[in-house]
């Protein structure tokens, strides 16, 4: 049945899952049972009674209350049982626990921003401790955006107006992936993230080492470190694939078509505009999707990314 | 012969233009809307052929946006909405009432200019900059959005207006125009179901009309309700729009349901098992339809007792639609069952309705779609109640009735042929689409991670044959229309009114006002008896 478990749902990562599962097997047993049942008298009465075919049909009754009765109370009671079951599994994620560990989270087009209760922030990259209850308490800065990861179950919108929270308790230690399921125009299904479950050491060693922040790290180093905690990588290759940005590799010093037909040569000031303000310049070809990443790299980062992309040629 | 039809009698653009009769406004409904849903469609084969790769097929994510939200949005508002009543309806319902027309036939004119009137605001869009908020216009994303929304909500507007006329008139006509003898029991139930969607219509519409305006209002007068910028409340958008477009789901899915109840027992020859409780259940839906708009609204942030009471309700509606289904299914039971296209297209809509109703538990319950909403589930779902229900018994209730719209026998064979196509297209269209949703596959989304290939592979070869299967069944239908009449007044055996004129009929419908003594499903006693026994002779 494992590969049955493995076409329609995705990996179990949280605790949630043990709650949602049965009741999705449980329903989806209960459709191919009702669909059986209707295709399969359908498929009855057109063989035994259908038209010109030497079979003795009397005189059906046109009402029959008991059977009507009958197949409206037990579909009735079906379904109290399915609303019960749903509504418990929905408490229990809409209560955290008190003693969860609380990190917030910014969405904007597109990306999301964690913070930790050290004051540590990473982009896309949200790394927790396994077996603990984390609670997330959300707000988007431009329009509704909606925190879904699948493999826990979870899904909650990221008002701008208001804030929203989510819980979970990742189960084992592994990689899960954060998705945008609310719509939110051009960037909408690139606004992706990765959830590292790590063991609880882990966990401290990387906050109290700054997010290894890179202090000491000569500068390209540090870049490649932020081009994978920023999410660089999502839209920005290395090996020269097209992605939703231009590939990184042979870019610095060489001259660049933006749209509009103008040249540009990719030196530090380029690339440093193109980092905190990323609508400037819009590279032929390419959809102007780039958030700001004005306030989130201080200098010394942005010039460590600059040293990073010089390194590949 | 001929007398003169509806068709006949007067000739020349003016005097469809002008025209007063019901059933050539049905008819030009019928073009109108069939027009739309060739749009809606290739744009739907656009979005599936995009979807093809994970990354840019052949084009980028703005058209992709703009594309989707124009299928979303000419599908629903002007295919599916205005199809079945406003076509089919139109057409039908005083004939079998009995009536000259419907109450007010210059409402009903006018019902079609709002429609085309909103149509080509919707279409100039296009033109305009097009739209890329996706039917539903959440905002602040819609007021924060370039294009032509402005004049798509005014279009939706305007539309709302053109469903609310064919309410009204539905609603008068069946008070007021039934033949004599033809009590409420004795309405055919596609007019019960008819009577119901008007109630909908009358009652949601104007919710949607001053939803769409108030957006209108802040995004040209930059008055605060929705954009938490100016002060509003994004989610009370949700609540107003789903007020209104969650009891349309059922303007959508009545008529279809309307269409069955007409079509199964004439081809099988029995009369409808628990008349009452069907029509019954249609008012049952119509009520308990305005109560359950919360359940789009799970994650949204709305309170959890909200939310708890939306999923109670919502199950309530899953009662009388289980009801009907067994009831058409035990209709079916010692019939006489001829499987000619409007009965093959009916069996359809069971068959796939019962997988459209019951995965609907799976999002009614509230920690399963949790997991499931906004994912492909979700579009999978829809798509077998919409397409799969409505649009699947709008085929069933074209070829019952197009003998008697336009006097001509279609090519069985090809309808067949047509039949088949779109059963395996559509499954395999949309059963890929349930995998990939309940595998965590988000809706409205341009790039898509490689794991998903297969199944949008599959869903997109799937629109290839269930394309090819609707270009077919087009060709068979116009083609009819090139021979010369030979449609019978009757040629299914059906005992309802229309059925006792010619086909077509001529302008004022009937000879003599009909007097109706029976029930409309009353087929003479013992006639599947006496076939078994002619057979044996």
């Amino acid at each position: 049945m494992d590969w049955l478990r493995n076409l329609l749902m995705p990996p179990r990562g949280s605790t949630f899952a043990d709650q949602v599962d049965p009741l999705f097997w449980f329903l989806v047993g209960l459709t191919a049972f009702f669909f059986l049942l209707i295709a399969g008298l359908c498929g009855w009465f057109i063989l035994r009674y259908r038209r010109g075919r030497a079979v003795r049909r009397g005189v059906a009754p046109t009402h029959n209350t008991a059977l009507e009765l009958v197949w409206s109370l037990i579909p009735l009671a079906l379904v109290i049982v399915i609303f019960f079951w749903g509504f418990h599994g929905y408490i229990s994620a809409a209560v955290p626990p008190a003693d969860a560990l609380e990190i917030k989270v910014l969405a904007k087009r597109w990306l999301w921003q964690f913070e930790y209760p050290s004051g540590l922030r990473t982009v896309n990259d949200l790394r927790v401790p396994v077996g603990k209850p984390v609670k997330l308490v959300m707000i988007s800065e431009d329009v509704i955006h909606s925190f879904y990861v699948p493999s826990f179950r979870i899904k909650q919108d990221v008002l701008p107006s208001r804030y929203t929270q989510v819980w979970f308790e990742a189960t084992e230690p592994g990689v899960h992936r954060l998705l945008c399921t609310e719509y939110c125009g051009r960037g909408h299904s690139d606004m992706l993230g990765t959830i590292q479950v790590v063991s609880a050491e882990e966990y401290q060693q990387w906050l109290d080492s700054g997010g290894g922040s890179g202090e000491g790290l000569p500068p390209a180093e540090l870049g490649r470190l932020i081009y994978t905690q920023y999410g660089c990588e999502v839209c920005h290759s290395l090996d020269g694939t097209r992605k939703e940005g231009p590939s990184f590799r042979g870019l610095f010093g060489k001259p660049v078509l933006l749209t509009g037909g103008q040249t540009v040569i990719a030196d530090e000031n380029y690339i440093r505009e193109s980092i905190l303000n990323p609508q400037a310049k819009i590279v032929a070809g390419y959809q102007p999707v780039m958030p700001t990443f004005q306030g989130l790299l201080d200098e010394r980062q942005i010039n460590a990314l600059i040293e990073f992309i010089k390194e590949q040629k | 012969m001929t007398a003169a039809s509806y068709l006949t009698e007067q000739r020349g653009l003016r005097s469809w233009l002008f025209t007063l009769d019901h059933k050539r406004i049905g008819v030009m409904y019928l073009w109108s809307t069939l027009l739309a849903f060739f749009l809606g469609g290739v744009l739907a084969m656009l979005i599936r052929l995009e979807l093809l790769t994970p990354t840019r097929t052949l084009m980028d994510a703005d058209t992709y946006n703009k594309v989707f939200t124009l299928h979303g949005a000419v599908m629903i508002f002007l295919f599916i909405i205005p199809s079945i009543p406003a076509a089919l309806g139109n057409f039908v319902l005083p004939l079998l009432l009995g009536a000259r027309d419907v109450a007010f036939p210059r409402l009903n004119l006018a019902s079609y200019y709002l429609y085309v009137l909103g149509a080509l605001m919707a279409l100039a869009s296009m033109v305009t900059g097009g739209i890329d908020t996706g039917w539903t216009f959440y905002t602040p994303y819609s007021t924060s959005t370039g294009g032509a929304v402005n004049l798509v909500t005014l279009a939706v507007f305007v539309l709302g207006f053109s469903s609310i006329f064919t309410g009204v008139n539905f609603i008068a006509t069946t008070h007021k125009l039934r033949a004599p003898g033809m009590s409420w029991f004795r309405m055919p139930l596609f007019v019960w179901g008819m009577y119901a969607t008007a109630i909908i219509q009358i009652l949601a519409t104007p919710v949607l009309g001053i939803t769409v305006l108030l957006l209108f209002l802040e995004r040209v007068f930059g008055v605060g309700i929705f954009d938490p910028k100016l002060g509003g409340d994004p989610v009370l958008f949700q609540h107003f729009f789903w007020f209104y477009s969650h009891p349309a789901v059922y303007i959508m899915i009545l008529p279809g349901m309307a269409i069955i109840s007409e079509v199964i027992p004439v081809f099988s020859r029995r009369p409808i098992f628990g008349y009452r409780a069907i029509a019954f259940s249609s008012v049952a839906i119509a009520g308990v339809s305005f109560l359950v708009w919360g359940h789009h609204m799970f994650v949204s942030g709305q309170s959890v007792l909200a939310s708890a009471l939306f999923s109670f309700l919502t199950f309530l509606v899953a009662i009388p639609s289980a009801v009907k289904v067994f009831n058409w299914v035990a209709t079916m039971y010692k019939g006489s069952i001829w499987l000619q296209a409007p009965m093959i297209y009916a069996i359809m809509f069971l068959l796939l309705f019962a997988i459209g109703g019951l995965t609907g538990l799976f999002l009614g319950s509230l920690a399963t779609d949790v997991h499931l909403h906004d994912t492909y589930f979700v579009v999978a779902h829809f798509h077998y109640v919409m397409m799969g229900g409505v649009f699947i018994a709008f085929l069933a209730g074209l070829h019952y009735w197009w003998p008697k719209m336009f006097g001509r026998m279609y090519s069985e064979r090809w309808s067949r042929i047509a039949a088949a196509l779109v059963f395996v297209g559509f499954n395999t269209t949309f059963l890929a689409q349930f995998v990939m949703g309940s595998r965590g596959m988000p809706r409205r989304y341009y790039n898509y991670l490689p794991e998903f290939q297969p199944l949008h592979v599959v869903s997109t070869v799937g629109s290839w044959i269930l394309a090819l299967g609707l270009v077919i069944t087009a060709g068979y239908l116009l083609a009819s229309l090139r021979k010369r009449p030979d449609a019978p007044p009757n040629p299914w055996g059906g005992m309802t009114l229309e059925w006792q004129t010619s086909s077509p009929p001529p302008t004022h419908n009937f000879e003599t006002v009909p007097v109706v003594d029976r029930g409309p499903y009353d087929f003479p006693p013992l006639e599947a008896e006496e076939e078994l026994a002619g057979r044996r002779a």
